[in-house]
């Protein structure tokens, strides 16, 4: 299936600027000869989908960014009016509002793939750690451009998340007002919030860049985690994967398209449609669906409750413990390489730890919903709960499986996925 | 060998010479380049227009008892509460061990009839309900954080929820029996 990877003969422009700066042997290399696995289901399309959702946000970005006014006064109007009067004004943002949701639905369905085909180990540690890195920039990315219409949840949710900081002990109050440039998430604040917005974007781009880079060292994992023997066990990325990816990305950009058209506000929150008031809290924060799995863990800690009175009430307070567990839900997550101990990769491998990640999915789903609800109970006890139980995954379940689980046993290459008893 | 050794070593003096310049080069542009970074990142506090906005005078004739006003402080929004009798004997008849973040309800207050805190919740930076005459006060008649779920009392001292700290009370003075400057 292969063809000779030997360098392809370019003629006229092409050859003279390849000769120069070699981009078009560089591309042939990496996207047309490069060998994938045959064996790659949809769910390896999904890193596809989440360049192109960068390159949409990134575009529609630009034109918003030409008519957005960054200033208290005035981003509120800017915004209605890009939806009232600029022309195709409401397409550009509800792509890019909703692109936001789209591209967090990508990247989460991206990085379940990784956890339960083991993409995440030995070599590719560094490629999954770069992944977290640029979960984390989304976040910021996400989180300050959320900021920028100056609704009541812009103003009240950024009042929120920059006043985590102010939970580190001693440097935590000067970093929040430097965060603030000022007393309060005011004008300078909205200000750097745009201008970080603008950049982190290209950020993430050269972290993506990266990240394809470290991936195209060991190649792509696959469904059966092991590694292809030879040619027999591979295929040229074009035109297979290709045209493999352009079936996803159509699906895909089906949804996002009936996202925006059918049901554009259905992921955002209507109290954004009221402008900011620094003398009223709505009465129910909540931040965009994609923080609310964290967003819960944050809340978890409160003072009276048992876990955090045994084991951390005695050298930090709740709000603390709070931060620390949001941020370590991460930290762990990018540690996960050396935490799972098992050798195997792929859960089609994997007995129980198959199941494992299926509850941990759950138990982020509930994370997520209970996220999104009121402060009380029982919505504190479950929050509390599952937030023991995403600890409890990381740090003891996928050690502890991969120690006494015992693997199926692994086919003898990707050609030959049924594999026989030994004679 | 005389010349051997010698040559070595004035290879190996030559070569500690350029470590040691090569060093000296990096730790130069290091010290310079974060000297650099200091005026950036100080751009980023509170500039002199922000911090001109210091104080607030407030006039508090028309207010009546139990009830509220919020007025605005270097952007954060102030509560002055003229508290009832029961009100301030329910705050300063609480036993210190019971609360907190202990502080007596007497080192709040300059006037206990007037309550004057910063309405801004020390969990997260909400602001707490119960200014207002329809607004619940929390389980502890004082002002409740929907945010989190944080109950404050009479005195706006943290009772319950993630709150770490009590409200925190400005520095004020009244110039006069109704008029109060804040900050």
């Amino acid at each position: 299936m292969q063809s000779d990877s030997a360098d392809p003969e370019f003629k006229g422009i092409v050859k003279w600027i390849d000769r120069r700066l070699p981009i078009f042997t560089m591309l042939h290399k990496e996207y047309m000869v490069f060998p994938v696995p045959k064996n790659l289901n949809y769910f390896w399309s999904f890193g596809a989908l989440a360049s192109i959702t960068l390159i949409v946000m990134i575009l529609t970005g630009f034109f918003l960014a030409a008519q957005y006014q960054a200033s208290t006064a005035d981003a509120f109007n800017s915004v209605e009016r890009i939806m009232r009067d600029v022309n195709y004004g409401w397409l550009i943002r509800y792509v890019h509002m909703n692109g936001a949701s789209m591209f967090f639905i990508v990247v989460y369905i991206h990085i379940f793939r990784g956890l339960y085909y083991g993409s995440y180990k030995e070599p590719r540690e560094l490629l999954w750690i770069l992944g977290v890195v640029i979960l984390v920039l989304m976040m910021g990315t996400a989180f300050m451009g959320y900021v920028l219409p100056w609704g009541q949840m812009s103003l009240w949710g950024a009042t929120v998340i920059t006043n985590l900081f102010s939970a580190f002990p001693l440097v935590g109050e000067p970093i929040v007002t430097w965060l603030w440039g000022g007393f309060s998430v005011d004008n300078p604040t909205l200000n750097r919030f745009f201008a970080l917005h603008y950049l982190l974007p290209f950020v993430i781009f050269a972290v993506v860049f990266l990240h394809v880079a470290a991936l195209h060292i060991p190649g792509s994992n696959n469904p059966d985690g092991i590694d292809p023997k030879g040619p027999a066990d591979t295929v040229n990325f074009h035109p297979f994967m290709t045209s493999k990816d352009m079936i996803g990305i159509v699906v895909y950009l089906m949804v996002f398209a009936g996202l925006v058209f059918y049901a554009p506000n259905f992921l955002g929150h209507p109290d954004n449609y009221i402008p900011a008031n620094p003398l009223q809290t709505p009465p129910h924060i909540v931040p965009e669906w994609y923080f609310l799995p964290y967003y819960a863990i944050l809340r978890a800690f409160t003072d009276d409750w048992w876990f955090f009175q045994i084991f951390l009430g005695w050298w930090m307070d709740a709000k603390l413990a709070g931060v620390l567990a949001m941020f370590g839900s991460l930290v762990l997550l990018a540690a996960l390489p050396w935490l799972d101990t098992s050798r195997v990769r792929s859960c089609r491998y994997r007995p129980y730890y198959k199941w494992a990640i299926a509850v941990f999915v759950i138990n982020f789903l509930i994370l997520g919903w209970v996220g999104g609800k009121p402060a009380e109970e029982p919505y504190v006890l479950i929050s509390q709960l599952s937030t023991l139980y995403y600890f409890f995954h990381f740090l003891v379940l996928t050690p502890v499986l991969g120690w006494i689980e015992r693997p199926k046993p692994l086919p003898a290459s990707i050609g030959m996925p049924v594999s026989t008893p030994a004679e | 060998m005389a010349e051997t050794t010698e040559s070595s070593h004035q290879e190996d003096d030559g070569a500690g010479r350029r470590d040691f310049l090569g060093m000296l080069t990096v730790a130069t542009a290091g010290v310079g380049g974060a000297a650099f970074m200091w005026p950036l990142i100080s751009s980023f506090n509170p500039s002199a227009d922000v911090l001109a906005l210091a104080s607030t005078e407030v006039n508090l004739d028309a207010l009546e008892v139990g009830q509220s006003i919020t007025v605005i402080w270097r952007g954060k929004p102030v509560f002055i509460r003229r508290r009832t009798p029961e009100e301030i004997s329910e705050a300063e008849n609480v036993s210190l061990d019971e609360l907190i973040d202990p502080q007596s309800d007497e080192d709040r207050v300059e006037n206990p009839e007037f309550l004057i805190m910063v309405g801004v919740c020390t969990h997260l930076g909400c602001v707490p309900l119960g200014q207002k005459s329809g607004e619940t006060k929390g389980e502890f008649g004082g002002w409740f954080c929907p945010c989190h779920g944080s109950h404050y009392d009479t005195s706006g001292r943290i009772r319950k929820g993630p709150a770490p700290t009590n409200l925190p009370v400005p520095e004020y003075v009244f110039l006069n029996d109704t008029t109060v400057k804040i900050g």
